[in-house]
């Protein structure tokens, strides 16, 4: 592969995310990689529903009175919001727009990290109020699904952090373009583990 | 080995295998090291034996016992059985279906030092204050309970080594889909790829659950997480489901890469077409299907209720209809073809009665009250030996004949092999069946010694007995072995005579990008297609000669998989010793770092020119 | 193997008239955003309007599943050609999950 060639708009192959056989490959790669990940997070997920409210004798904390749906509100306005901006930046992808999708990029990458900023928020508030890593099979559950989330929505900031610093100077090629599609993918599927978190952790647990 | 690695010094030739992104590299890798884990868990059986051969035996102590039997099964499925059959997959797969790499080199070499570094972690357990304890399936009330460090080795070598297998199933997948040659369709695609690609598929869904469940043995035990401590709320039969979700298609992933190896056997040695090849996918398929629904056969005396066991029963022995097509195909397949018996084939022809046994054990146990009797006895021991040794081991050493030429181009003696096959056949048979007797009369599985007066001691000796006899068996392999490889006499290509598929049609030694010119698939066995048209090349060829994109060597997998291991340390001692959270941050910087320096150092690999590989007759490097 | 593309420069015409579809498409993304934005109000106000939760879970289970697919099959562009694999395996990954989810909230003693 040849990343000198220099594209137009027009030369840009449309489907620049798996026109070579390295893109191909990642491609479909990737996307069986994010069906084994199905199945991680509904382990996850199936212990979490296994132990919810279980802890020792007398334990005060329950779903119902820790969580605060405002919160949790806001965090999925930015994810689901995020997941949007992700869209148009592999919208500008596909027109050979290096700027404009860098610069969607960059939009994603900072509703992500406000995310991230409001969970590290939310679990240093149980903590303080004793609902910590070790108190119950419920707490441990509970931590370890959502920071499972939370560690992808990191692993998933620093993927479009090095990809935006290391092609920042020599802007699009086949080389990256399927690079920067993936990275998108998994950015989608963080979104999609977070609706099951919204609705199953969080909506079920205030709704009983 | 090969002629090539001599005339490279020694150093020379260790970093190439250090380096080496090549399938074929790194399928002599998983065989060698697979193979020194096989003869490891080997030793580890001897020694059960040896404790079990008489009645209130003190030759280990109880503690001893427990530690050596959870390292025999568990080495001997992650560590011998899966990395041997990974073994096969590199080297023959890609092959087969004229690929001149599997899709990602470089993850390739990952897997391989994952799996590696993980093996090495586990076995390390046996210096570093004991090995774990508590059974290859680590059931949490036992393990938590489990003092020292064992069972912290045990999840955290197993989370390294999963991630290297979770790495090859996909890369196996991929290879398979996108890297086939022109007209290689799926349903053209020789039954061994098809059984990796299924084996592949569990893989990829059976493993994060395994993953999950070691996650949360690690932090219940190294981070005081509270999962499996009811006092906490916690639930232990979550830990069953959990492996045993990832633990049933496992048996799968074993077993099915086998019936393909098998199928090719079959068919080279009937010298005919696989009887019913769409049945043979089809049945596969649905094998692979119904695997992921029968897991709680394991947990039928847990407490599920009736309803469930009676819904897992049923499913359990749904399975036996697919794997009985998949017999019959064998049977019908052997029917009026001129066989030859060769050391494989005879693997083969013995494979069908063993497998057949331990099914029928199998579905025996599915039925859920009689698995109240039999449950956590010897009859367990005995089926999962018969499906296991006498379908996966065989396999793999049925294997072992008859893709050694291909892997190294010599070919294993086949008298000497026919000795093992015969010895390893009888031990076999004399340790095991008489187990589902000591089942029956009432012998637990897991004690470590029994009482003069219970009378099992003669059964337990004619087994122990057996036992000697397979390890002569093995012992004559590895002289076979070292004997071909001192000869070194090459036998070119295809050396049975009567190769199907496209693995056999190429020039031997394999030249590293494999193909000259991507081959042009025909039909179902093309290269027996070829043959039959008197191709003296044995191939089509779909494309002229161009040039040919190879990828880099590189270090930094096994870097890579270093860190893990420094850093799994530190988890390991995580609370007892002050510089374990700095070695556990060392170990995952090791990682991390390695990890960039590959994302921002561009490899886009190099060609070989159409020039160069005109005047080039063999594989030379 | 090909593994270079060759680079076709589309015709002016054929380049404008991608161009305007993926126009298209991406506003159509923003419409399936609003939609998903509009049901998660939904999901959430089921909430906060304290029906029986016999009502509401499965209410928000579908919602959130509605969701997903929508995630899926727009924004990852599942619903375009090429995605056979992506479907298959995902699809069975999803299986493979739901049985587990299944197993949790009815086998496990209490
Ligand atoms: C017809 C097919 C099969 C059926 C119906 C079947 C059924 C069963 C059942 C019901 C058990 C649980 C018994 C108990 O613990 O009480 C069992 C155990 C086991 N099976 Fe199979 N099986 C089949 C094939 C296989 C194959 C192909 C393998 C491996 C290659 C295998 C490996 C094992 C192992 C390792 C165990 C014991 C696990 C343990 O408790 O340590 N089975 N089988
Ligand atoms: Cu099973």
């Amino acid at each position: 592969m040849d990343l000198n060639t220099k594209y137009t708009p027009q030369s840009w192959p449309q489907h620049a995310e798996n026109s070579t056989l390295e893109g191909k490959n990642k491609f479909v790669g990737f996307w069986l990689f994010l069906g084994g990940e199905t199945t991680l997070f509904a382990s996850l997920f199936a212990t979490y529903l296994a132990l919810k409210n279980k802890g020792p004798e007398g334990m005060e904390f329950t779903t119902q009175e820790l969580y605060q749906l405002p919160l949790v509100f806001i965090m999925t306005m930015l994810l689901l919001t995020s997941s949007l901006t992700s869209v148009y930046a592999m919208y500008h992808m596909k027109n050979y727009n290096f700027k404009a999708m860098q610069a969607w990029l960059m939009i994603t990458v900072l509703l992500g990290a406000a995310f991230l900023g409001f969970e590290i928020y939310e679990f240093n508030h149980y903590v303080h109020e004793g609902f910590n890593y070790s108190q119950s099979a419920f707490s441990s559950s509970f931590f370890t699904l959502v920071g499972t989330h939370g560690l992808h929505v990191l692993i998933g900031l620093g993927w479009f952090i090095l990809l935006m610093l290391r092609n920042s100077k020599r802007g699009l090629n086949l080389y990256n373009a399927p690079k920067y599609y993936i990275a998108s993918l998994y950015w989608h599927f963080i979104d999609v583990v977070w609706v099951f978190i919204f609705t199953v952790v969080y909506l079920m647990g205030v709704a009983g | 080995m090969s002629s090539i690695a001599q005339k490279k010094g020694f150093g020379a030739t260790l970093w190439d295998y250090l380096t080496t992104v090549d399938h074929k590299k790194i399928a002599i890798l998983y065989l060698v090291t697979g193979g020194f884990f096989f003869i490891v868990g080997g030793i580890e059986a001897m020694l059960i034996r040896i404790q079990l051969a008489k009645p209130d035996n003190d030759f280990v102590s109880a503690g001893l016992y427990n530690e050596i039997i959870t390292m025999h099964g568990t080495t001997m499925i992650f560590l011998a059985a899966m990395p041997l059959i990974f073994a096969f997959m590199n080297a023959v797969v890609p092959l087969q279906i004229g690929a001149r790499d599997v899709a990602f080199p470089f993850l390739n070499s990952l897997g391989f030092w994952m799996f590696f570094f993980g093996g090495i972690f586990l076995n390390l357990s046996w210096f570093l204050g004991g090995a774990p304890d508590a059974g290859w399936t680590s059931y949490a009330s036992l393990s938590l309970a489990s003092p020292g460090h064992g069972i912290d080795f045990y999840a955290l070598g197993l989370q390294i080594s999963g991630g290297g297998t979770l790495i090859a199933g996909i890369n196996f997948l991929v290879t398979i889909i996108n890297m086939r040659a022109p007209g290689m369709t799926y349903m053209r695609m020789p039954l061994f790829t098809w059984s990796t690609f299924v084996a592949s598929a569990l893989i990829l869904f059976a493993f994060p659950p395994l993953t999950v469940g070691l996650f949360l043995m690690i932090f219940d035990r190294m981070f005081d997480a509270n999962f499996f401590d009811h006092t906490m709320g916690g639930n232990t039969v979550i830990w069953e489901h959990l492996f045993w979700i990832f633990g049933h298609p496992e048996v799968y992933i074993l077993i099915l890469p086998m019936f393909g190896v098998f199928s090719e056997i079959f068919a080279t040695f009937s010298r005919k077409r696989l009887f019913g090849y769409s049945a043979m996918v089809f049945a596969t398929v649905l094998i692979g299907f119904l695997g992921f629904m029968v897991w709680a056969h394991h947990m039928f005396t847990t407490g599920l209720g009736a309803t469930a066991n009676a819904i897992f029963a049923v499913a359990t022995m749904a399975i036996a209809v697919p794997t009985g097509v998949k017999i019959f195909n064998w049977l019908l397949t052997m029917w009026g073809g001129s066989i030859k018996f060769t050391t494989a084939m005879l693997y083969a022809v013995a494979f069908i009665p063993m497998f057949v046994i331990g099914g029928v054990t199998g579905v025996m146990q599915a039925s859920a009250p009689l698995d109240y009797q039999l449950h956590d006895s010897y009859f367990i021991v005995a089926h999962f030996h018969y499906v296991i040794v006498g379908g996966t081991v065989l396999g793999l050493l049925a294997g072992l004949h008859f893709y050694w030429p291909l892997m190294f181009n010599t070919m294993l003696d086949e008298t000497l092999g026919k000795i093992t096959f015969w010895l390893f056949l009888i031990g076999f048979n004399l340790t095991f069946f008489i187990q589902h007797f000591l089942g029956l009369l009432g012998m637990p599985r897991r004690v470590f010694t029994y009482g003069a007066d219970q009378g099992w001691d003669l059964f337990n000796l004619i087994s122990s007995f057996g036992a000697i006899f397979m390890a002569v068996a093995v012992t004559i392999l590895l002289i076979n072995i070292v004997k071909t490889i001192a000869q070194n006499k090459a036998v070119g290509r295809d050396p049975w005579g009567d190769g199907r598929t496209l693995e056999w049609a190429i020039p031997q030694p394999v030249p590293f990008y494999n193909f000259k010119q991507t081959p042009l698939v025909r039909g179902l066995d093309t290269f027996w297609i070829e043959k039959q048209e008197g191709n003296k090349e044995g191939m089509t060829y779909a494309e002229p000669v161009g040039d040919i994109h190879m990828p880099h060597n590189s270090f930094i997998p096994f870097v890579m998989a270093f860190g893990l291991f420094v850093g799994a340390f530190g988890a390991l001692y995580n609370g007892e010793q002050a510089w374990a959270v700095p070695v556990l941050i060392l170990g995952l910087l090791i990682t991390f770092l390695s990890m960039g320096t590959r994302s921002l150092k561009d490899d886009l690999g190099y060609h070989i020119h159409k020039e160069d590989l005109m005047d080039k007759k063999g594989g030379k490097h | 193997m090909a593994h270079d593309v060759q680079n076709q420069m589309r015709t002016k015409t054929e380049f404008e008239y991608t161009r305007r579809r993926s126009a298209d498409e991406m506003r159509g993304q923003v419409t399936t955003f609003a939609i998903m934005i509009f049901l998660t109000l939904i999901a959430f106000t089921a909430v906060y309007a304290d029906f029986s939760p016999n009502l509401v879970v499965p209410i928000i289970l579908l919602l959130a599943v509605i969701q997903v697919i929508m995630q899926l099959y727009y924004f990852m562009h599942m619903s375009h050609k090429g995605h056979e694999n992506a479907k298959f395996f995902l699809f069975s990954g999803a299986f493979v999950a739901f049985l587990t989810v299944l197993t949790f909230v009815t086998i496990i003693w209490w």
